[in-house]
């Protein structure tokens, strides 16, 4: 019935065409690694073997979608709503503020408190920082796109300033602040899932992957079961139709750009809260650009966005045991394959599409 | 006889199953101002589209100068001396008048050569026509009436004989515009000939020469400006082929629904849209807005949908005074004119389609939608409304036009509505489907609803209202009960208010 419903072209986009994208990607990375004098199939398989070959490589594969879940999350909110947010990178660096002024002003919480609080500050702060934007679109008509890239700019030096100059563990030269108390501590998986014999290594994948799971369940049920998720879709596919309902477009810009910057946020609970326990100068480390590619190739739906979050993860992972293990693809070779599967999913995503559609639609059009 | 300017032979365009042009001819004299006048839709912009080569001609023939010409694309119509000037602009604005002149041919890789060659030429033709535009002045920073003197301007250097104006007044203010006639006969007096599309009648009769007017897709009349009235042209643009018959008894019409007191409306660009409205529908009765279309009534709707906000004046529902926002929450329901456009959300389901607008009902929910409900109710309007195909979880986009239609008709019916809007009920619908759409509208007149509609048609008004509201120019030029009403007497109101924004 589902399948019937939803017929062949869903199917073909959320499945043929991503997979055709990556195999393209692929491909040319191929001949980019035979190019320097390497063998291709070697590095793919040392690529994949280092992101799932062994249980440490799980673990640091999921931690790094633990990120991209989150910022694609924020991406695709946003894209709901008709809006291109190019901001997750800021926004999740704010996150990172929302929980070093938790982490080091309120250290004396309770355990129990101490994490909830964390991880609302870092919504939130991620949050403001996706307002400005929202309320700028809604009210000023500045557009988003414009205004998301230059706040990044503007979260990086604000975020250098605060590591700098106010929040810097006293007495010390690099840019970072305290380490929290172990109450803000995430428990690393591997602490509970070892006495189940499931091996993750010593990795630093943490409870924060459940975090991600639940906002995709929040997101899918925001979206597509609650009247906001509907305003929100409204104003994203037809605004001349939103302003005849009633809805006020202004309002829901600013309510998806405030939710897609809480979900870009929370990336920082996985980086601060799961791993580093404080917070590093520029510890989000491009993630947040790699959201909208995420958000991209998972066409905006949560299972999608899971599924593109553990390539992308893998990619990375698999990307770094590559670098280690066939020095003469270095790190930057990594970067360019990430690179064209970004340029495949995302940049070309009609390269393909369009042509299969009529390839494989129109036997079934023609039927009466 | 002289060979005319322009003559086109039996050209006819469909547009899939929609003839936009119907075996039209037309036949334009050089050294004449021709009017070409007839309701949105009508076909004006498609034949003139199809004279500058945008659209082909499914068949009939093209004649220029009394010679038979092939044109595809418009620059073979530049070549045969043919110029348009669009509604809406096609200039640069950041660019200068002399360097929008020049788009197109350039003439050589630098400008300067150019330029000075075209700087003297069009001097010379500014100067033939009385047509000043300042040469070096920024185009976007020029007002409305200047921009459009630059597209003609545009038009003559590149040695148009024959200019096409598509509704060259809409933008002007009515200084504009008699600069702009003036222009119009000055160029008629150096033996260029004018088309001149508008939906304005005292336009008409005061420039042109000859008139022809086009009712869906046909030229139904070739006149004689001098020879002819508003009168006639606005009977002869509404027509009145197929009465519809209506079974409908006489209305009782109950207390006040809605009370629309010196509403006053001005768009972006300061132009007033309507003016000082006064009237009110009881429950009840259905009250019918005629006019040609463009003259305030679309406005209306929008204002009364809750879409824009008057820039004066009030609306009361059932006494009670109303801010246009909430006004839906008052239990005002809208079939908007483009109900494709506003209407519908075209890459959502038609189970969220059926609730647009009314989303926020407790009975739909409260945060979460109540998706069971909305199901159900969806199911029971596809089988009562006969919408195909019958499933309700096709895209908005996978319905036929018409099916469409039904949706946006059935949502707004079915939510109990104390008044409901309609505007252009049966444009789109085939010819089953307006029965059934009349025959619901008076049921729920006769269950005590106020109904407004508006609609191009005046056959469907007459045989629908039980009371008439005339528009033109943003006002009302007439009301009446349908009993005493006359089709002539209409027309003539219709026309009226065109009198008063010509003088």
């Amino acid at each position: 019935m589902a399948a019937a419903r939803r017929g062949l072209s869903f199917w073909i986009d959320i499945g043929l065409i991503p997979l055709i994208n990556l195999a393209a990607a692929f491909l040319v990375s191929g001949l980019i690694v035979l190019l320097i004098g390497e063998n291709p199939l070697r590095a793919a398989w040392l690529m994949i073997y280092g992101a799932f070959g062994y249980g440490e490589a799980w673990g640091y594969t999921l931690f790094y979608a633990t990120n991209f879940i989150f910022v694609g999350l924020a991406v695709a909110l946003a894209f709901h709503a008709g809006l291109f947010n190019i901001g997750g990178e800021g926004q999740a660096y704010l996150g990172g503020l929302g929980i070093a002024i938790v982490g080091t002003f309120a250290g004396f919480l309770p355990r129990f408190l101490a994490i909830p609080a964390a991880i609302f500050s870092a919504a939130l702060v991620g949050g403001i920082w996706g307002l400005v934007p929202g309320w700028l679109q809604a009210r000023r008509g500045s557009h988003v796109v414009v205004t998301t890239i230059l706040l990044n700019f503007v979260a990086a030096s604000l975020m250098a300033y605060l590591l700098v100059n106010v929040l810097i563990r006293p007495g010390q030269q690099s840019p970072e602040t305290i380490v929290f108390p172990h109450a803000f501590w995430l428990p690393q998986l591997w602490t509970w899932l070892g006495p189940f014999g499931v091996d993750l290594g010593r990795s630093p994948l943490n409870a924060s992957i459940l975090l991600a799971l639940l906002c995709c369940i929040l997101f899918w049920l925001l979206i597509w079961k609650t009247k906001l998720g509907y305003e929100i879709r409204v104003v994203g596919h037809n605004r001349d139709a939103a302003v005849y309902a009633g809805i006020n477009v202004g309002r829901i810009v600013i309510i998806a750009m405030i939710l897609s910057g809480a979900l870009a946020g929370l990336m920082a609970v996985n980086e601060v809260l799961g791993a580093q326990h404080r917070v590093i100068l520029g510890f989000v480390a491009g993630y947040g650009y790699v959201g909208i590619a995420v958000a991209l190739m998972g066409r905006n739906h949560p299972i999608g966005i899971i599924l593109a979050a553990i390539l992308f993860g893998a990619l990375y992972q698999g990307g770094s045991e590559l670098a280690f293990d066939m020095p003469r693809v270095s790190r930057d070779i990594v970067v360019v394959v990430q690179g064209l599967v970004i340029l495949f999913a995302g940049g070309l995503e009609h390269l393909f599409g369009p042509l299969l559609q009529a390839r494989l639609m129109r036997p079934q059009r023609s039927q009466p | 006889m002289q060979a005319a300017a322009i003559e086109l032979r039996a050209i006819s365009k469909r547009f899939g199953g929609n003839v936009a042009n119907d075996r039209v001819d037309i036949r334009i004299e050089s050294g004449t101002i021709h009017g070409i006048v007839g309701e949105n839709g009508a076909g004006k912009s498609t034949l003139m589209n199809i004279l500058y080569g945008y659209l082909k001609a499914d068949s009939g023939a093209m004649l220029v100068d009394g010679s038979e010409v092939e044109i595809s694309q418009p620059r073979h119509a530049i070549a045969a001396g043919i110029g348009m000037v669009h509604q809406h602009f096609m200039l640069v604005e950041p660019l200068t008048v002399l360097e929008n002149m020049l788009l197109g041919s350039e003439g050589g890789v630098t400008l300067k050569r150019g330029m000075t060659a075209a700087r003297r030429e069009i001097a010379r033709i500014e100067r033939d026509y009385g047509l000043e535009v300042d040469l070096d002045a920024v185009v976007g920073e020029l007002a409305v009436g200047l921009q459009q003197r630059v597209e003609i301007l545009k038009a003559l250097y590149r040695g148009a004989r024959t200019l096409i104006l598509d509704e060259p007044t809409g933008v002007l203010t009515p200084q504009e515009a008699d600069h702009l006639f003036s222009i119009l006969r000055n160029l008629k007096m150096q033996g260029r000939s004018v088309i001149l599309i508008t939906h304005k009648l005292g336009e008409i009769m005061r420039v042109t020469d000859r008139v022809s007017v086009m009712r869906r897709g046909q030229m139904v009349a070739h006149l004689e400006t001098r020879a002819t009235s508003r009168e006639q042209l606005a009977e002869l643009m509404v027509g009145r082929a197929v009465l519809f018959q209506v079974a409908k008894g006489p209305a009782r019409p109950g207390p006040e629904v809605l009370r629309v007191e010196a509403l006053d409306l001005k768009d972006e660009r300061g132009v007033a849209r309507l003016k000082d409205l006064s009237f009110s529908v009881h429950a009840g009765e259905i009250v019918g807005v005629a006019g040609v279309s463009g003259n305030g009534q679309s406005e209306l709707l929008e204002v009364l949908g809750g879409m824009r906000s008057p820039t004066r004046g009030s609306i009361a529902i059932r006494g009670k005074m109303t801010c246009w926002r909430s006004i839906r929450e008052q239990g005002v329901a809208h079939v908007p004119e483009d109900r494709l456009r506003n209407g519908l959300v075209r890459g959502m389901k038609a189970y969220e389609n059926a609730i647009l607008g009314y989303h926020r009902r407790r009975d739909y929910g409260g945060f979460f939608l109540s998706i069971r409900t909305i199901l159900s109710r969806t199911r029971d309007w596809f089988s009562r409304y006969d919408i195909r195909p019958h499933d309700v979880f096709l895209n908005a986009t996978s319905f036929s036009g018409g099916n469409q239609q039904k949706l946006v008709m059935a949502r707004e019916i079915e939510h109990g509505p104390v008044l409901l809007l309609i505007g252009q009920p049966t444009r789109g619908v085939d010819v089953g489907a307006i029965e059934l759409i009349h025959r619901r509208i008076v049921e729920l007149r006769d269950q005590g609803m106020a109904v407004l509609i508006v609609s191009v048609e005046l056959e469907e008004i007459m045989s629908l209202a039980d009371r008439i509201l005339v528009m033109a120019d943003g006002r009302i030029s007439g009301r009446m009960p349908t009993a005493m009403a006359d089709e002539r007497a209409i027309g003539m109101m219709m026309a009226d208010g065109d009198a008063v924004a010509a003088d």
